[in-house]
């Protein structure tokens, strides 16, 4: 016995009357005020209050970087071929699926060709949304390509990084792409072509320790955190805390290690000043400059290779 | 293009056993009673004159090298010493280097270089140190550095695993034309513990990291990131120090022998074509 009965089997569905503000603001960990997304977007999702500087996707940076926001990709196509067969707590056929998914990239890296203020360029871009950005095979070869087609075409080659390192999933394979990056590198930097390294949050293990610290030039967005070691790993070697700003570009321009650390907002003016030094059209032999050693009649014909390091001792051997 | 993705079941193996034989392969390569570098040293080499320091900030223990004469040959030597009692563990940092003792290594092997002088290096290490002080003095740069211009050494350069070779912090020493391990000498891009700690975050995972991680000399030689694998006596290197060294040292003089014929510009060419292959087989 019931002293109230319901009339209706079930009440009618309540219409959704929310408002969906969800997904259009965002605070900022810098300052912690709130900013509507699009500002952010607008400002190279840079925070227009405290200049905190926010990760970008492969894609949105070379569209930022590049002339017109234009580029032709190369070798998008190339897939690890997971040559471990590695399994943890899922294959990792299965975390390259779903990074492709959610990416709409094959791997970790965009290989392209554009131009920056007029100059055609090479640039590599890492995509932290995959696999953490982590270097297996695929970015491996195409970096290795990149570095080798810049030194044939004499087009200066720029790396954008974001990893976490080597890509755990394809074993000591991953670690000998640093090597192999290396190896392609060190023809670049012989062929006298220049090579730009840009350091972005965050920058660690296998990475670091490999091409993003080879550049001619290396330079970093502010804030970023940049290092060999994670700070996590650090703190468990050394059981202690780290002093804040440990490993922050800031902190490695104090010691050394970067040539500058240039805001988003200038990254592209900046890169095409430092082009314009190192990679100049015409690239004549040491002798010719010096002036009291200067043949008469100007270059010489081949005056468009690299000068020939005649200074250096590896040429006797 | 190859197949970007292998059907998951193809991909996706039964581990065998949690304490699998890669496990039982990294107990071996730590083994205490392992032959260290030193020890190698003292069987494969004679007149051993170690130099220290990097010029620019310390030495480190942890990274030693020097002059060597191996069977007649004037040798640059450089590798890892873990250490055997505690207080020389400690002292060596474990065979852990700090960024002075890969720029030690490259300064010497730069010297061997201007000399014409072939280089033995021998890793064992569990990586580089991941300290403060570490990271302020470069340890990324340090290695990334003695990546590229080991790459063009105009001399043979020969690197064996003898124990383990730890990530970056190993192959900051091993851009060799030729690549050896012994046989119980592992090799990975990250310590079995690390590997565990990242995706189980457990430790205790560490035998099927082990075996996920495929770090035997076997394994690696199958990947073809390695050229030999060296035997060592039954039960391991350490039953039998000077046997080991001896298949040792016959491998490296096989190696010193054919690599002593080629020029400058090829042992450069040939260390490039080395690296600049692996993981390269894309089809495409």
């Amino acid at each position: 016995m019931s002293w109230f009965r319901r009339e209706d089997k079930l009440l009618p569905p309540v219409p959704d009357k929310r408002v969906r503000t969800e997904g259009l603001w965002l605070k900022c960990e810098g300052c912690r005020s709130i900013i509507w997304k699009k500002d952010l977007a607008e400002n190279l999702n840079v925070c227009p209050r405290c200049q905190r500087h926010f990760r970008m996707s492969a894609r949105e940076r070379l569209a930022m970087l590049l002339d017109d926001g234009g580029y032709e990709e190369l070798d998008a196509q190339l897939a690890s071929t997971d040559p471990l067969a590695f399994v943890d707590l899922k294959p990792y056929a299965e975390r390259l699926r779903q990074a492709q998914e959610t990416t709409g990239m094959a791997d970790a890296l965009i290989w392209a060709r554009g131009r920056l203020e007029g100059r055609p360029v090479g640039v590599c871009a890492m995509e932290y949304g995959f696999i953490g950005g982590s270097m297996g095979a695929v970015v491996g070869e195409k970096i290795a390509r990149a570095a080798e087609a810049a030194a044939e075409r004499r087009e200066p080659l720029i790396i954008l990084s974001a990893s976490g390192g080597a890509r755990m999933m394809e074993g000591a394979v991953s670690l000998m792409q640093m090597g192999k990056i290396a190896v392609a590198l060190a023809r670049l930097d012989d062929a006298g072509v220049p090579f730009i390294s840009v350091l972005t949050d965050p920058t660690t293990g296998g990475v670091t320790a490999s091409f993003a610290m080879l550049g001619d030039l290396n330079i970093a967005e502010p804030g970023a955190l940049i290092g060999f070691a994670g700070p996590r790993v650090i703190e468990q070697t050394i059981r202690q805390k780290l002093p804040p700003g440990f490993q922050r570009s800031e902190f490695l321009l104090e010691h050394g290690m970067l040539d500058a650390i240039v805001p988003r907002k200038e990254l592209r003016a900046w890169l095409a000043r430092a082009l314009a030094f190192l990679a100049a059209p015409e690239r004549v032999p040491l002798v010719q400059w010096i002036p009291d050693r200067a043949p008469q009649g100007g270059p010489e014909p081949d005056a468009g290779r690299a000068p020939d390091r005649v200074l250096d001792a590896r040429s006797r051997l | 293009m190859q197949d970007a993705i292998p059907p998951a079941a193809a991909v996706a193996p039964e581990i065998p056993d949690a304490e699998g034989a890669a496990w039982q392969h990294v107990l071996l390569a730590r083994h205490a009673q392992r032959p260290n570098l030193l020890d190698w040293l003292a069987l494969l080499v004679t007149d051993f004159a170690e130099l220290h320091g990097d010029r620019r900030f310390g030495d480190d223990p942890a990274m030693v090298a020097g002059l060597a004469r191996f069977r007649g040959r004037e040798v640059l030597v450089v590798g890892q010493q873990k250490g055997r009692e505690i207080k020389d563990k400690l002292r060596r940092n474990f065979g852990m280097a700090q960024p002075e003792g890969y720029r030690k290594a490259m300064r010497l092997m730069r010297l061997a270089e201007k000399f014409r002088r072939p280089i033995l290096t021998f890793i064992d290490t569990n990586g580089a140190y991941p300290g403060i002080e570490a990271e302020a003095r470069g340890q990324a740069e340090a290695i990334a550095f003695n990546l590229r211009e080991m790459s063009r050494l105009r001399v043979p350069v020969i690197a064996t695993v003898t124990g383990e070779g730890g990530s970056g912090g190993a192959l900051a020493i091993a851009v060799g034309n030729r690549v050896l391990m012994m046989e119980n000498a592992v090799y990975s891009v990250i310590t079995p513990e690390g590997c565990a700690a990242i995706t189980w975050r457990d430790p205790s995972m560490k035998a099927r990291a082990a075996t996920a991680l495929k770090p035997t000399a076997g394994e690696m030689l199958s990947l073809g990131l390695i050229d030999e694998v060296v035997p060592e006596p039954e039960g391991g290197a350490h039953c039998a120090p000077a046997a080991a060294a001896a298949s040792l040292s016959a491998a490296l003089e096989r190696h010193l022998e054919e690599l002593g014929r080629m020029s400058g510009d090829a042992l450069v060419q040939d260390r490039y074509e080395r690296f600049r292959r692996m993981g390269s087989g894309f089809g495409s």
